[in-house]
């Protein structure tokens, strides 16, 4: 059980004002964990870093403002090898792990709310994570191993062989993973609560239950071992 | 709230539920694998579509044969043209000082060649023109004593060496226009060297002075760990096709 009615207190009072509550429910949830928060954040602060001296690295008009190719080129490669580093540690987290492993499985409600026309309003109850949010789980891991991979080609510890394509894969990746990282932090901006769930860790129920159903029961269902 | 028919689907979430998000991960990885694979064909076709199509959109879309501006310095030389001058000293018979008009008023070389980096990237066909070094060295004079050149980058930073037999080739230009067009400045302009079957980082860039000595001194790439006779496609580890 995640549960932590203690921390109801800090959260506004409004937001817990649904006509589902039920009284004997507990009105935050616990959503993401200490660990998973700093992964988050430190994954964020260096895709950061990435994404900004790439742009600089790579379109020439931005390259010649900045100069200072190689100090450019030095962050970005220590901030590229550093990326796996917070992924593999919170893999030995059990919170995370658990989520993981919800993110990879995609239930017959997930196919139904991608297909679905009003798949926000909440009609189609879904689990801890809607299916966008797998997909661009799926994608985002699939793209870190990508960029490692091609990146330590074009760093050059595996010879020159593959450089050309390696350049390419890493080059057209990029521009996919900016304009996914622009639509994560788009669906981000314009829900304060998912954001406060990774800020802080917990979400009103209420929220819980207009837009990830399934889990809100289950967190809420006492007679659960 | 109405909950979609099924609520015996709310329990044991955790453990249903096809293992997709792996097998896209998997997928996307073997397809990216497959463009390392075939990303030099792939990217030399786009390559040359876009020039065909855009040409002016080569330097924005990745890997279609654009430049990339390397600078190893705080930003990018300025250099208007009436205050440029290149000097030839060392072992030299005549010390030289020219002007950008000076260079103008030797006689005037074009080559059409390939550039290419160590990186890897290569821009086919760059049209550039200007005065053969060893025109140059023909006004200078050399010294019996000489065997190499220092070449210097009003950038204060960048160097580059070549021997004397490399640089008496016709394959070494001193270039003051490119594609046509003045030589821009982040392109090394106004002169700059272009070593036609040489890695890009022997053509320095913001040329400015020109010693003759008697010994080669690594340029600056070399003394960061790259090779000093810098074939293309026999040096540095590299396979890449000869310049053409």
């Amino acid at each position: 059980m995640t549960l932590m009615p203690g921390s109801a207190n800090r959260m506004d009072a409004a937001m817990t004002q649904s006509p589902d509550l039920v009284v004997d429910e507990p009105m935050t949830l616990r959503r993401f964990s200490r660990a998973e928060r700093w992964t988050h954040r430190i994954l964020a602060i260096l895709m950061g870093l990435l994404l900004v001296t790439a742009a600089f690295l790579f379109f020439p008009e931005l390259s010649s403002i900045a100069g200072n190719r190689l100090l450019l080129r030095n962050i970005h490669v220590i901030a590229g090898f550093a990326l796996p580093v917070p992924l593999i540690i919170v893999a030995f987290f059990v919170a995370f792990r658990r989520d993981a492993d919800r993110l990879n499985r995609f239930t017959k409600e997930d196919w139904t709310w991608l297909r679905s026309r009003d798949r926000r309003s909440g009609r189609i109850p879904v689990g801890k994570f809607n299916a966008g949010q797998k997909l661009n789980a799926a994608f985002t891991l699939g793209a870190i191993i990508l960029m490692f991979l091609t990146g330590i080609i074009m760093y050059g510890w595996l010879g020159d062989t593959w450089r050309t394509g390696a350049t390419f894969v890493h080059d057209w990746l990029s521009l996919v993973i900016a304009v996914m990282i622009g639509g994560h932090m788009w669906m981000a901006y314009s829900d304060p609560i998912a954001r406060l769930g990774m800020r802080a860790g917990s979400v009103p129920t209420s929220w819980a239950r207009r837009e990830h159903g399934q889990w809100a029961d289950e967190e809420t269902d006492t007679s659960r071992p | 709230m109405s909950h979609y028919g099924m609520t015996e689907t709310t329990t044991d979430t955790t453990s249903k539920g096809t293992p997709l998000g792996r097998r896209l991960v998997l997928g996307m990885v073997g397809l990216g694998v497959v463009g390392i694979g075939v990303g030099r064909q792939l990217s030399e076709s786009l390559s040359n579509t876009v020039s065909a199509v855009a040409p002016g959109l080569a330097s924005v879309i990745p890997s279609t044969g654009g430049f990339r501006i390397y600078t190893v310095t705080n930003g990018y030389p300025e250099m208007p043209v009436a205050d440029y001058r290149l000097t030839v000293n060392g072992l030299v018979d005549r010390e030289l000082t020219l002007t950008f008009d000076d260079l103008g008023a030797l006689p005037q070389t074009g080559i059409t060649a390939d550039f290419q980096c160590v990186t890897g990237w290569r821009v086919n066909d760059v049209p550039w023109s200007g005065v053969l070094l060893s025109d140059l060295l023909q006004e200078s004079g050399v010294k019996d004593s000489a065997r190499a050149l220092r070449f210097f980058s009003f950038d204060g930073v960048y160097t580059e060496s070549l021997t004397l037999e490399q640089s008496l080739t016709p394959d070494v230009l001193v270039a003051t226009s490119m594609w046509g067009k003045p030589i821009t400045r982040e392109h090394g302009g106004p002169v700059r060297l272009y070593v036609v079957p040489m890695y890009g980082y022997k053509s320095l860039k913001w040329l400015s002075g020109i010693e003759l000595g008697a010994t080669v001194v690594p340029g600056y790439w070399e003394q960061l760990g790259y090779d000093v006779d810098a074939w293309v496609g026999e040096s540095n580890g590299r396979s890449d096709d000869p310049i053409t």
